[in-house]
């Protein structure tokens, strides 16, 4: 099996979102969480665009940070700290 | 996060990203996008509005009567343009059965109805997004009563 440029990149990138993934679940200052969680979605934006589906990609985006805020919203609501 | 030089700035941002937000919503037919994302773009233009202005100006601006107007127009607004086919004698939702003259591809009026349809999701999703993030800002003291 030939591996080609596109392939590496989406091999790193994917890497990326699991290190990202593992991280949002081991942080407990949870605003650090939030922001782990955009990187996430960022991320991702780009495999999308890197499988030829930039329809997804404005998408996420737009959705990502939607969620990014609501969530900074429900956070200023409640506790910032994870007990 | 009353500061000046961030409210100018978002004083310049904003508009452009909402126009952007109905390009979005208007082109979902015939490039990248669609009603949904562009309906987020023009809800998340109204939230930052909101956060860097202040929660009342916010609500100044969208009224609870408009967003409860919008959002149930957008729904209603899909029902009406997929009534078009059943009142021609096609299914419902039906677009070149029904008649609707699609126009030359690739041209922003090529899709018959679906640009329609397209404009009630958008209004529909912007509203929605900017009423949960109000109701999740709400003061609990003011209700408490």
């Amino acid at each position: 099996m030939v591996f080609t440029a596109e392939d590496y990149w989406l091999i790193a990138l994917m890497s990326i979102l699991v290190i990202a993934s593992l991280a949002m679940y081991f942080i407990k200052d949870l605003v650090h969480a939030v922001i782990v969680f955009g990187a996430y979605s960022l991320i991702m934006v780009v495999i999308w665009l890197l499988l030829n589906t930039p329809d997804l990609a404005i998408t996420e985006a737009a959705a990502g940070i939607c969620t990014t805020v609501m969530m900074m919203v429900v956070i200023y609501r409640t506790n910032r700290r994870e007990e | 996060m009353r500061d000046f030089i961030l409210k100018r700035v978002a004083a310049v941002i904003l508009p452009f990203v909402c126009v952007y937000g109905f390009y979005v919503i208007f082109h979902g037919h015939i490039s990248a996008g669609g009603s949904f994302a562009g309906g987020i773009i023009v809800g998340l233009s109204y939230i930052a509005f909101s956060t860097i202005y202040g929660i009342k100006k916010g609500r100044a601006k969208m009224p609870d009567k408009v967003l409860t107007w919008a959002e149930s127009f957008g729904t209603l607004w899909y029902g009406i343009m997929g009534m078009v086919g059943i009142s021609r004698g096609v299914p419902f939702l039906a677009n070149k059965l029904a008649g609707v003259d699609l126009g030359v591809p690739g041209a922003l009026f090529s899709g018959g109805l679906i640009f329609y349809i397209g404009l009630g999701v958008g209004i529909r999703v912007a509203s929605t997004m900017i009423t949960i993030f109000f109701t999740l800002m709400e003061d609990d003291r003011e209700n408490a009563a």
